[in-house]
């Protein structure tokens, strides 16, 4: 019997990880500034309701739809509510329940395009056309579709956003997955026996997070923007809580009236953070790309 | 070759609806409780009114020929009986299926004619022209379509009173002036998308070397616009365009809903609301085929204009 010959150990390269910090700051001032208006959102998500300077729900009819006064730099909402301390409020469901969407369709994209990459051939052809098929369902139609069967309510609209944004999510990554597949380093760690989870989370999703994070940064506004129409639509968030999708439909009645600031702030508020989240993703992908 | 790429394309629209449809038929038993309690929304019904519900839905039935009993009457124009009005499902979507047919029409003619416009203009033209484009598309971009609404008809109603704010017209022309800002609310941010895609592929074209070389033999600039550089951005902007077309579907239940208008979408919010599930899952199906066969239209064109697709899939 021969001795084994002892292999030499193979180094794969991993990518530059430039960390996040450097990641950030090669987006340039528009992908800063954007990153600064997030970190902003995410503050208020966090603490908005302990900043709020009145109780965001409690209403006093007097002062329905009373104009911008000293303490009130917002004025007042159709039931007599600082429309800022709703800002506030709201912030926290308008950014979470994006966040959830995000992170679930994330999961479970991510983990169809590693195995589809992985396991190429019949695997992949049959996740692939399952995936091209469930397309088929766009995210809001979905979305009413729950809320008429489980009630109104967020967490059912966010779960079939994740559902109807998941196949958008594997496609791309499958590409880039696929590719970094193929790379020499993973079938010499193949060869040197490393099991095919270790050299997926290890290496192969490692090395595609750059891209990972642009198409969730891209996701999240998607996603803000298609629950906030849900809960404009009455099938989310429900009044009395406070959040901006249901600020725009139930302060809608002050249009006609030539008071449209409660619903232009709350619909402002929601433009900002999705320009902002849509800018940076780009930049983002742009530089995931140029990697490559 | 291109033969077996249609039959691919259809087989995938054949299987779609058929998993749509399953999806549809099946959010009955995802229900908590039992169907019978879907279908009635949570109303307490007299004996025989569920008798009857059971006997139409096959209740006693195994689950597959349940569904099977419900996609041959769906297929034949039967969805049901509504429970809040006591109509037939596809009577009352019939009624309103032309003011959302109207609207996404409209919306897509904005989307088209000013999205592609825009995009050939900044393509063409850099300078301040392309900033503006630039910058108007990715703020548009970013704006839904039910904020778009508001804004819309704060200014354009309210203030200037150019148009109406609320509802449906009753003649053509008074339609039309109806369905204008809706159209732009519903269009607004597709029509960005489309504006910046097609400038980055007249960009892209207008850069490459046959250009370059068409340029120097002298060809007069309006057909090398036409012939060298549209021709070739025509595959990614056609693409884009029926893209964001057929999400319009998606969106229009929003717009429909912020103008009150008597259209399909708003009553598939209101039928959900209700908990009406014959006309949700009536109104879904009709929506997911739409969906689905412009989808399917869109791969099958793109085919037409770029015959190496044919060769394999779509490239996006």
């Amino acid at each position: 019997m021969s001795a084994a010959v002892p292999l030499p150990a193979v180094r794969p390269p991993r990518a530059r990880r430039a960390g996040a910090i450097g990641m950030l700051v090669s987006t340039g001032p528009p992908g800063i500034a954007s990153a600064m208006v997030i970190a902003i959102a995410t503050v208020v998500a966090l603490v908005g309701p302990l900043l709020a300077p009145f109780n965001p729900v409690l209403p006093n009819l007097a002062l329905a739809f009373v104009g911008p006064t000293g303490g009130h730099l917002l004025g007042y909402d159709f039931e007599g509510r600082d429309v800022l301390s709703r800002l506030l409020a709201g912030a926290q469901s308008s950014m979470l329940g994006p966040l959830a969407v995000v992170v679930g369709a994330m999961l479970v994209g991510v983990l169809f395009a590693v195995i589809s990459a992985w396991r190429r051939g019949a695997v992949d052809a049959v996740i692939s056309s399952g995936l091209d098929i469930l397309f088929a369902f766009p995210g809001i139609l979905l979305a009413v579709l729950a809320a008429a069967v489980f009630g109104a309510g967020l967490w059912a609209a966010a779960i079939s956003l994740a559902i109807a944004y998941m196949p958008y999510v594997a496609r791309v990554l499958r590409g880039a997955a696929l590719k970094e597949r193929s790379q020499p380093y993973v079938a010499a760690l193949e060869v040197q026996g490393a099991s095919a989870t270790s050299i997926c989370l290890r290496h192969i999703v490692p090395n595609i997070m750059p891209l990972i994070v642009a198409q969730a940064t891209i996701l999240f506004g998607y996603a803000m923007v298609d629950l906030a129409a849900v809960s404009f639509l009455g099938l989310g968030v429900q009044p009395p809580a406070a959040n901006w999708g249901v600020m725009i439909s139930e302060n809608q009645g002050g249009i006609p009236q030539g008071y449209p600031l409660p619903a232009l702030a709350a619909g402002a508020c929601i433009v900002a953070v999705v320009i902002a989240f849509n800018v940076l993703g780009e930049r983002l992908f742009e530089q995931a790309q140029a990697r490559r | 070759m291109r033969l077996a790429f249609i039959g691919r394309r259809l087989a995938m629209l054949v299987a779609s609806l058929a998993v749509a449809s399953f999806v549809i038929f099946g959010a009955l038993y995802l229900a908590p409780g039992n169907p019978i309690a879907a279908l009635s929304g949570g109303r307490s019904l007299p004996p025989s009114s569920l008798r009857i519900l059971e006997a139409r839905y096959h209740l006693n039935q195994p689950f597959l020929v349940q569904y099977w009993y419900w996609l041959d009457n769906a297929l034949h124009g039967n969805l049901g009986i509504s429970i809040t009005l006591r109509e037939n499902v596809t009577t009352l979507i019939a009624s309103r299926a032309w003011t959302t047919a109207g609207l996404v029409l409209y919306a897509s003619v904005i989307i088209l004619a000013l999205g592609i416009g825009m995009g050939i203009a900044g393509g063409l033209r850099p300078g301040l022209l392309d900033t503006s484009v630039l910058v108007t598309s990715a703020i548009s971009a970013a704006i839904p379509a039910f904020v778009a609404a508001i804004a819309l008809v704060a200014l354009f109603a309210v203030k200037l009173r150019w148009f109406p704010a609320l509802g449906n017209g009753t003649d053509l022309l008074s339609n039309v002036r109806h369905l204008t800002l809706p159209a732009f609310a519903l269009g607004l941010s597709s029509l960005a998308i489309v504006a910046r895609v097609t400038r980055s592929a007249i960009r892209e074209e207008a850069g490459r070397e046959h250009v370059q070389t068409a340029i120097s033999r002298g060809i007069p600039r309006r057909q090398l616009v036409r012939r060298h550089i549209l021709r070739n951005a025509a595959i990614p902007i056609t693409t884009i365009s029926g893209i964001t077309i057929a999400s319009l579907i998606a969106v229009d239940a929003v717009v429909e809903t912020a103008f009150s208008l008597n259209g399909l979408g708003a009553y598939l919010v209101t039928s959900a609301q209700d908990k009406d599930l014959a006309v949700v899952q009536g109104i879904s199906l009709v929506l997911v085929t739409a969906f689905v066969v412009i989808n399917v239209a869109v791969d099958l064109a793109y085919a037409v204009l770029d015959p190496r697709v044919a060769l394999g899939s779509r490239a996006t």
